[in-house]
């Protein structure tokens, strides 16, 4: 199925889409970070480059000097440049792009959000029943997002399959293959124009007319800036928070003595979320060099993309005391889960809120569940990490 | 007299980025703005009883915008 070339040298040869990395990149990103901390490849165009210490992810992330975020995926092919504000925007059009969207993604409105997300779980859990066995990722994660993000921008929630087609094309197929990413950008286009000829029709309460009334600078915004932004609360609101959700599931069917204690003590719950974001950080950024410069020993050429990794940054043990043990009760825990700087991701509290009431709603109905022996628990591809198939098996 | 230093928190806002989670583990201390980003509450003198909570939002900020010093 996969016909890349195995990696023999991965400080000069790294590659996010070889089977071992999928299988379990921890142990190889804690070698890198041993020996040659910035690891390079030339399988991706212009070159890319892979920092795996805390310290040089951070440096990036608040670098927009040498660093733009004008493309925010490491792909073999580059594709042409396509906005999706504020995510690839950099300073100084970031700092308007971001603002508007950021009331809508505050503490106080994603609080407004907690009953349905709820109510969504319960249903899902309500289709699982008393089957004995079930898949946490595929009857369970992968819907929460889904709906939840339906409901915010007003589009139909049983649109899923579609949406995960088009996450698939352009975070995974499209890596290797620039038409699968294309033939998703335009099929994107063509759905979100013709929910936006019903909103400027019937203007409702949802993301889509939010941003068709905005003010930004005196003037409506531009019809790619609106489509940019709602392909990027899609392909970002969905895989990833399935993502943490499926992998804080999988902990919690491998280590019974987690789950026992999250049980006894519900309150530490939110501290398990932030450790299970930080030791499973679904999410790597990029960034595209536009600037020579060295840093980690490793000079940066211009063109260059760089997998900026938060999630190997959470592993550095020279930032977090026993690094590569997770440990639900850490009370000190600045992970980068969510970036550094001035990307912090959009949706960190809606993300927050889901896999917490993900969770909560999981283990009150099934309190104890383990992974099912004898089959296999498969982990998505690339830049976006999480389980996508997780067979679980109900105790009851 | 024992010596007791008034503690109080405050927030770098170039700094703060909205990760919320000084929020999250002193609510009795900071809260979100319209935007997200965090603020103290009140004038942010720390009562005693709150001292570790807020050096657990010290410790927990990813960006280190969150400040705890006597005055």
């Amino acid at each position: 199925m996969d016909s890349r070339t195995p990696v023999e040298d991965w400080t000069i040869d790294f590659d996010h889409f070889d089977p071992q990395w999928t299988d379990n990149p921890y142990p190889i990103w804690d070698e890198l970070r041993s020996r040659c901390p910035v690891a390079t490849s030339q399988r991706f165009e212009d070159g890319a480059y892979f920092p795996t210490r805390y310290d040089d992810v951070r440096e990036i992330a608040y670098d927009s000097e040498h660093f733009s975020s004008r493309r925010v995926i490491v792909r073999e092919h580059k594709l042409p440049l396509m906005p999706g504000p504020p995510i690839t925007s950099d300073p100084p059009e970031h700092t308007p792009a971001r603002k508007l969207l950021l009331p809508a993604f505050a503490p106080k409105q994603i609080a407004k959000l907690e009953d349905r997300t709820r109510a969504i779980c319960r249903s899902l859990l309500d289709a699982i029943g008393d089957a004995a066995e079930c898949d946490g990722a595929v009857d369970y994660a992968q819907h929460i997002p889904v709906r939840v993000i339906a409901h915010m921008l007003g589009v139909p929630e049983d649109d899923g399959d579609l949406f995960r087609k088009w996450i698939q094309q352009v975070l995974i197929e499209g890596v290797r293959d620039p038409a699968a990413a294309m033939q998703a950008v335009h099929e994107m286009n063509a759905y979100f124009n013709a929910q936006i000829e019903l909103r400027r029709a019937n203007p409702g309460d949802d993301l889509i007319s939010y941003l068709l009334a905005a003010d930004f600078g005196g003037k409506p915004l531009s019809e790619a800036h609106v489509l940019g932004t709602l392909r990027l609360i899609l392909i970002a609101g969905i895989d990833t928070t399935w993502s943490g959700i499926g992998a804080s599931m999988w902990h919690l069917a491998a280590h019974s003595e987690d789950r026992a204690r999250l049980i006894a003590e519900p309150g530490l719950l939110p501290t398990a979320i932030e450790e299970f974001l930080r030791a499973y950080s679904p999410v790597t950024m990029a960034r595209e060099v536009v600037k020579e410069t060295t840093l980690g020993g490793c000079p940066f050429k211009p063109g260059g993309q760089v997998l900026l990794s938060f999630p190997a940054a959470n592993r550095d043990p020279a930032k977090f005391a026993d690094a590569d043990r997770v440990l639900i009760d850490r009370a000190e825990n600045p992970h980068a889960a969510f970036g550094l700087g001035r990307h912090r991701c959009l949706g960190s509290n809606l993300a927050r809120m889901e896999m917490t009431i993900a969770i909560e709603e999981w283990l009150a109905r099934f309190p104890d569940f383990t992974v099912t022996e004898g089959k296999q628990t498969t982990w998505s591809e690339g830049t976006v990490r999480g389980p996508r198939r997780l067979p679980i098996t109900v105790r009851r | 007299m024992p010596n007791v230093k008034i503690m109080r928190v405050s927030i770098a806002a170039d700094r703060c980025q909205g990760h919320n989670r000084c929020c999250l583990v002193a609510p009795e201390l900071f809260e979100a703005d319209d935007e997200g980003n965090a603020k103290v509450r009140g004038d942010g003198i720390v009562p005693a009883d709150l001292e570790p909570k807020a050096r657990l939002a010290v410790a927990n900020c990813p960006e280190h915008a969150v400040r705890l010093t006597g005055i």
